[in-house]
């Protein structure tokens, strides 16, 4: 059984998903019809964040949000947080800054850091740990993480 | 002692120096390629189906209705495994699928290949399986003199440790017993991967896995295929944290897809997940100090009884561990130490970071704050005045010949000025972000504690690695089959080829069993230091080629020729040759490093049964709402022996990340099994810290004393963080609330009620 052909506008593109079950949500549609795969599956329940995406400029957990009802807003994965001229200021601090371990956390990450620093520039500690408090790293005890929001929120204010 | 001011940053970083991570770029792109995100065009999903009970007869198995659903390739149970039905690291105990009985919760039973998971869903549930359900054995206590429920029985490994003279008693004597709850690893990646049939009947597995030649020869053995027709890759690994080191879906990936002729894809969710691998060791422990009136340890007396639950994994290692380290890295002239690790219907324990120190580490450290109160002496004065140094005796008889830097440690930690200040926002309170807590009921506490370990493997196991290294047109490629699992490896592997070959270009092959001997485990804190030294020593030999074939051809002396930024030049001068030139004829080398080697303990666990240590302090800050029994981690400062520092940043890295297990360990983490059944196995309800949980990580000094044998003397880093970090955030707990609080996850109740009426 199948729901009727939607077509969800992901990183500016449209992709119309034809064969998708009525329960399947828009982390499943994302990774296993679009080939999008960046945006991680480790607890598809809402609690880990590794999934997180924008719908509409909000962050949203995509486990948890039926991809038909998805439809006609607009969606930004990781793949869609680079821009042509290489990586954002957020993905550039990530690296520098060691916030990276195994990185499977880290796709959720930016796409949170991305929408903290777009309402709050220059965040507190508090901020930003109240901010990706909804993102599970089980690798790096978030200390570097904090380290790498900083170096973006910096970098950011430099280029503007 | 080194400051991370003093790090250096240059275009191609070498030892000592902050290098990015090279797959950091695909990390933040989302282009990294985990386990999870394989696709194949023909592939198939795969699915397990899993014991609901924790001890059961199987009386029957009836798959015929799961193989006429829709979509459905296979379905296959106990019969269809092809060679032989057990594997194991330490003991091959654990059936690939269950034949007659399960023991555990969780227990694959039947696995199934389908078009979609949704076809695997409906062919799973259409398995019926009709169970005769038995008193599951659960409590470790009686397991050695309950009924097997295993066929090996039910005592794992017992070591009776008997150290010194057995007539001495102290002055002064403290007692206590001390519980650690199971704890998970709680990687984020789940176990995943494919299986892809190959031409030649055999297979190719791509799988998150921290030992690709441990796996590779358990699966040739389940599926009775010789090992060179099975070849394993490693997949983006998600996290590791020993949770890996086990089998979980290799065989049945390889089942399935030789049985189905087609690509399969198997990814547990996280319910699964947490029924899918091994835990941390539960662990009950009873302890006597006995100290002279100065504070001189004299004698320490113990009993350890970790429960394995249903089959052994690295039990036997963990158990030999947890009494080897027992006391902590104290002298201690006089001691006996019981430690048994047993089989319970429980689920299934292994390794996971620290391995058996951990929850000693636990113990110890309250028996020594308890003496220094009954002594009334500082506990930091008590820790140094009995701290071990060189040429000091472990319990096991061993002498340590290495560095051991450990007064240092717990000076550095010690004295570190804090830079805690009372909470303002009422999210920094205990409770946080749910704003529950009333200032006026908020205590706050400081202790400090101190661990160590062994690195690499002990008792005599081999743990070799293999590595080679390709030097042509001035770059190098290094193929090693060490798996990286987050914790930076790769990093390193280039560090390590630029310092030796003074080359840029690094390039490192994909890790996979093909062509290219063991690594041995990315476990023990031991890939730095073995296959970080078969690099370098591959590397080495190498440079000594190249530098021969120049010197002959130009008539130079050896000796005298410097590899330095892609150049080969003499210091006498006169010679100055561009690497890629001197290299367009190829030169290889391969090496496979060994450490000293180690023996076996004897029957009174006595032996140079270990290679190294390494040693680390955390001084932790807590508040505690008192009325509630919530805690709030105010700030974690460490010290840690580290040998050498290779790169400062990853470092931090692992100190910080390690350091977030230990605090989880000691306020939220735990596995709750009841009746052997796990009840808590999702991220909803088992607690991994937040950003809000975890206080900031001072680190106030990085011991550097280059290690005998280890590559440029760096000791491995990945695990001290975990062991001394729980015992400080649990003795803090303890400071503010006066409470004994003998068992971790100290839970909120433990604080509210705290005797027991919970």
């Amino acid at each position: 059984m199948s729901t009727d052909p939607f077509v969800l506008e992901v990183n500016g593109r449209s992709h119309e998903v034809t064969d998708a079950h009525p329960g399947e949500s828009l982390l499943r549609v994302l990774r296993e019809r679009l080939g999008l795969a960046g945006s991680k599956n480790a607890c598809e329940e809402g609690e880990c964040g590794s999934c997180t995406v924008l719908v509409d400029g909000q962050t949203v957990c995509s486990c948890l949000v039926l991809a038909s009802t998805a439809a006609g807003r607009q969606i930004t994965t990781i793949e869609g947080v680079a821009g042509d001229d290489g990586l954002s200021h957020v993905q550039e601090a990530f690296v520098d800054a060691g916030a990276v371990q195994c990185g499977f956390c880290t796709p959720g990450l930016i796409v949170s850091t991305g929408s903290l620093l777009e309402s709050d520039p220059d965040p507190s500690d508090l901020a930003v740990r109240e901010a990706i408090s909804g993102n599970l790293c089980r690798c790096t005890g978030y200390g570097r993480v904090l380290e790498a929001v900083h170096l973006a929120a910096t970098r950011l204010g430099g280029s503007t | 002692m080194t400051h991370l001011a003093t790090s250096r940053r240059t275009a191609a970083p070498r030892i000592g120096e902050d290098a990015p991570r090279p797959d950091g770029v695909p990390k933040v792109a989302g282009t990294f390629a985990f386990s999870s995100d394989l696709h194949h065009d023909r592939m198939l999903w795969g699915g397990t189906l899993r014991s609901p009970h924790a001890s059961a007869r199987i009386r029957s198995l009836d798959i015929s209705a799961a193989v006429a659903v829709t979509g459905v390739h296979a379905v296959l149970t106990h019969e269809d495994v092809p060679g032989s039905p057990n594997y194991g690291l330490e003991h091959r105990d654990q059936p690939v699928l269950a034949a007659d009985v399960v023991r555990y919760e969780g227990e694959p039973v039947a696995i199934v290949a389908a078009d979609n998971p949704e076809a695997v869903r409906m062919a799973i549930d259409a398995i019926a399986v009709d169970y005769e359900p038995l008193e599951p054995l659960v409590d470790p206590d009686l397991a050695e003199r309950a009924d097997p429920i295993h066929p090996d029985g039910n005592l794992v490994r017992r070591i009776n440790l008997v150290h010194g003279d057995q007539g001495v008693r102290g002055e002064v004597q403290v007692e206590g017993i001390y519980e650690v709850g199971m704890q998970d690893q709680a990687f984020l990646g789940p176990e995943s991967g494919m299986a892809v049939p190959a031409e030649d009947g055999g297979i190719d597995l791509y799988v998150a896995t921290q030992w690709l030649h441990s796996d590779r020869d358990q699966v040739a053995d389940c599926l009775g295929l010789d090992t060179a027709r099975v070849r394993l890759t490693l997949s983006g690994v998600g996290g590791a944290f020993g949770a890996r080191e086990d089998l979980s879906l290799h065989v049945h990936l390889c089942m399935l897809a030789l049985h189905t002729r087609r690509p399969v894809k198997m990814v547990y969710s996280r319910e699964e997940s947490f029924h899918g691998h091994v835990h941390r060791h539960p662990a009950r422990m009873w302890f006597r100090h006995h100290a002279d009136r100065d504070g001189t340890i004299v004698r320490v007396e113990s009993r350890l009884v970790l429960d394995g639950g249903a089959y052994a994994s690295s039990s036997g290692a963990v158990i030999a561990n947890a009494t080897c380290f027992a006391v902590g890295p104290y002298r201690v002239p006089s001691a006996h130490i019981d430690g048994a690790v047993v089989r319970t219907n429980n689920p299934p324990c292994g390794a996971m970071r620290g391995f058996g120190a951990v929850q000693t580490c636990f113990a110890h450290e309250a028996q020594m704050d308890r003496l220094a109160d009954a002594l009334e002496m500082d506990p930091v004065e008590l820790r140094l005045h009995n701290a071990l140094a060189p040429g000091d005796e472990l319990l096991t008889g061993q002498t340590i010949t290495g560095t051991a830097p450990v007064a240092e440690v717990i000076r550095t930690c010690a004295d570190h000025p804090s830079g805690a200040s009372m909470a303002v926002d009422p999210m920094e309170l205990p409770g946080g972000a749910g704003r529950t807590a009333d200032p006026e009921h908020v205590v706050r506490g400081e202790a400090f504690a101190l661990g160590f370990k062994n690195l690499l493997f002990s008792e005599g196991f081999d743990d070799s690695s293999e590595a080679s290294c390709r030097l042509a047109d001035g770059v190098a490629t290094i193929t090693s089959a060490c798996a990286e699992v987050g914790q930076g490896f790769v990093t390193l592997a280039q560090q390590i080829t630029r310092e030796v070959l003074g080359v840029d270009g690094v390039v490192l092959l994909p890790a996979s069993t093909d062509g290219i001997g063991s690594a041995g485990s990315t476990s023990a804190s031991r890939q730095t230091w073995m296959s970080g030294g078969a690099i370098q020593e591959a590397c080495g030999q190498v440079r000594v080629q190249l530098l021969d074939r120049l010197a002959f051809e130009h008539g130079v002396d050896a000796a005298d020729l410097v590899v330095a930024d892609g150049r080969v030049v003499s210091m006498a001068g006169g010679l100055e040759v561009d690497l890629a030139e001197a290299t367009a004829e190829p030169i290889e080398a391969s090496v496979v490093f060994r450490h000293a080697p180690t023996l076996p303990l004897d029957g009174n666990g006595q032996g140079d049964a270990h290679v190294s240590f390494a040693f680390s302090a955390h001084r932790a800050i807590v508040d505690v709402d008192v009325e509630l029994g919530l805690v709030k981690v105010v700030e974690l400062t460490t010290s840690q022996d580290v040998g050498r520092v290779l790169n400062p940043l990853q470092t931090v890295g692992q100190l910080e990340g390690g350091a977030a297990q230990g605090v989880g360990l000691a306020v939220m983490e735990e596995v709750l099994v009841q009746d052997g059944r796990i009840r808590n196995a999702s991220f909803t309800d088992y607690l991994v810290p937040t950003a809000l949980d975890m206080p900031p990580v001072e680190i106030a000094a990085l011991i550097e004393q280059a290690e005998p044998g280890a590559p440029f003397g760096a000791k491995g880093i990945g695990e001290p963080p975990s062991i001394s970090s729980t015992a400080a955030v649990a003795a803090a707990i303890r400071d503010a609330t006066g409470l004994d609080l003998p068992r971790v996850p100290v839970r909120p109740t433990d604080i509210v009620f705290p005797e027991g009426a919970a």
